[in-house]
């Protein structure tokens, strides 16, 4: 009998453990996005060339454990039992195929926070997103949420934490954020920066400095800092006086892109004024806790994407560009394709469409793209 | 176009659209047209890719009411 893999337990051999992967899906649809990590091996092979026979590929698997993935699921059962049959042990298939994989978040935790408390990472490693629930005297935040709010919903219960607040740091245009749904559904108030709100179809609280939000009795502060550049809005928020979450302004390896509401070139200086002054005025101690990475490098030996505000200054090349002729070209020119029907889930956030689940599903199939790099 | 035969995969999903594809163009001769019903989104890149690499042509292919519609000639 081949044997289901759930997205949990490939998620752990990505961090940390080995896997080889026979990938079924088509060619583009395996060059625009595959599970990767340190130790897997992957092969790709669709599956509508193996409808006659596996002979062919069973010299370049392993003679046991093998994954076969697929994009839903029903074609890496067919492909996984005829590796079985061809005489191959432990042959696996990922459950829910890709989509689950995108969908699977894993909680890490980061740190404690000073008067009691502390702030969890869910790692969306499938997409490359981060989402952060910070918690305090059973209460919690939580900030750019994914879509599938069951994660946190199931998090919150298990440690009888009441979800108070939904921020959202932009507008995204990669990932439907699902702030709104789960402030609606617990009775938490959600939180928008106003100038990305401006042709949102729904009421929401503004997002701007000044407003600290708190939660539980010991005061944990979460402070927006307005540093626009990915999109008008963006607001960056330091929880506790020791985290900064950079939104899509900054990640560990590259920076964000301004172009993805269509307005580069206009927001070419926020974006340098934001890094280069904003950020550069920060206590460089805080841990950088950023909404995406690209490649599965930037994770540590626990899943979590963290860094301090100084490492980056000396090691990330987006903070170190002199010029801002060449920070302009280095943010506007040669940009990796745009994240997967990005106008539509913009849309989306803003309320104006409402496609139904599967739709959503769809469109939030591929990397997040939100980086100037890949 | 003249259509020799039409297979209706509505309803399946991946992998039996292929499949049966597959077997349906095994029973035609070469320079027949096949014509493919699906309501299985990924069946658009992979009909596409599975003809290219298995020699026949992909002629057209459109989207009404959710239904996709393929016409591929056998190599």
């Amino acid at each position: 009998m081949v044997k289901a893999l759930t997205a949990k337990t490939i998620a752990k051999h990505v961090v940390d453990g080995k896997l080889f992967i026979l990938d079924v899906r088509n060619e583009s649809d395996f060059k625009n996005w595959k599970i990767e990590g340190k130790g897997i091996k992957t092969i790709n092979r669709p599956y509508f060339d193996l409808i006659d026979g596996v002979e062919d590929i069973l010299e370049q698997l392993p003679k046991e454990e093998v994954l076969v993935v697929c994009a839903k699921e029903g074609s890496s059962v067919m492909v996984a039992e005829m590796l079985e049959e061809a005489g191959i042990n432990d042959v696996y298939y990922l459950e829910g195929g890709m989509k689950a994989w995108s969908e699977y978040l894993m909680p890490v935790k980061i740190g404690d926070l000073k008067d009691g408390g502390s702030i969890y990472q869910f790692n969306r490693i499938g997409k490359g997103c981060l989402s952060y629930l910070v918690e305090s005297n059973g209460e919690a935040a939580i900030i750019d949420s994914a879509r599938t709010v069951e994660a946190y919903e199931d998090f919150a219960k298990e440690n009888h934490l009441e979800i108070k607040h939904m921020i959202d740091t932009h507008l995204h245009a990669d990932h439907i954020s699902g702030g709104r749904r789960l402030a609606e559904k617990t009775n938490a108030t959600y939180w928008l920066p106003p100038k990305d709100a401006e042709e949102v179809t729904f009421s929401y609280e503004a997002l701007e400095e000044g407003k600290d939000i708190t939660i539980g009795h010991t005061k944990i502060e979460i402070q927006p800092l307005y540093t626009p550049g990915h999109t008008i809005g963006s607001t960056s928020m330091i929880v506790d006086g020791q985290y900064l979450l950079s939104g899509d302004i900054l990640f560990v390896d590259s920076i964000g892109r301004p172009d993805l509401a269509g307005k580069a070139e206009d927001w070419v200086s926020d974006l340098r004024d934001s890094l280069y002054n904003k950020y550069n005025n920060l206590s460089k101690d805080l841990v950088v806790l950023p909404a995406h990475f690209g490649k599965i490098s930037e994770l540590d030996e626990k899943g979590a994407v963290q860094a301090s505000l100084g490492e980056l200054f000396e090691k990330n090349e987006g903070l170190n560009i002199e010029s801002d002729d060449e920070f302009r070209r280095a943010v506007t020119e040669n940009l990796p394709p745009q994240p997967n029907a990005y106008q539509e889930i913009r849309q989306t956030n803003m309320g104006k469409i409402d496609p139904s689940s599967d739709e959503q599903r769809e469109m939030e199939i591929g990397p997040n793209r939100c980086a100037i790099t890949e | 176009m003249n259509v020799k035969q039409t297979l209706d995969t509505k309803g399946l999903s991946c992998p039996m659209p292929i499949v049966k594809t597959k077997k349906a163009m095994d029973g035609l001769a070469s320079g027949d047209i096949l014509e493919v019903l699906a309501t299985d989104k990924g069946a658009v890149n992979d009909l596409s890719a599975w003809s290219k690499s298995s020699g026949h042509e992909l002629l057209d292919h459109k989207e009404e009411d959710g239904v996709f519609k393929f016409w591929i000639k056998k190599g």
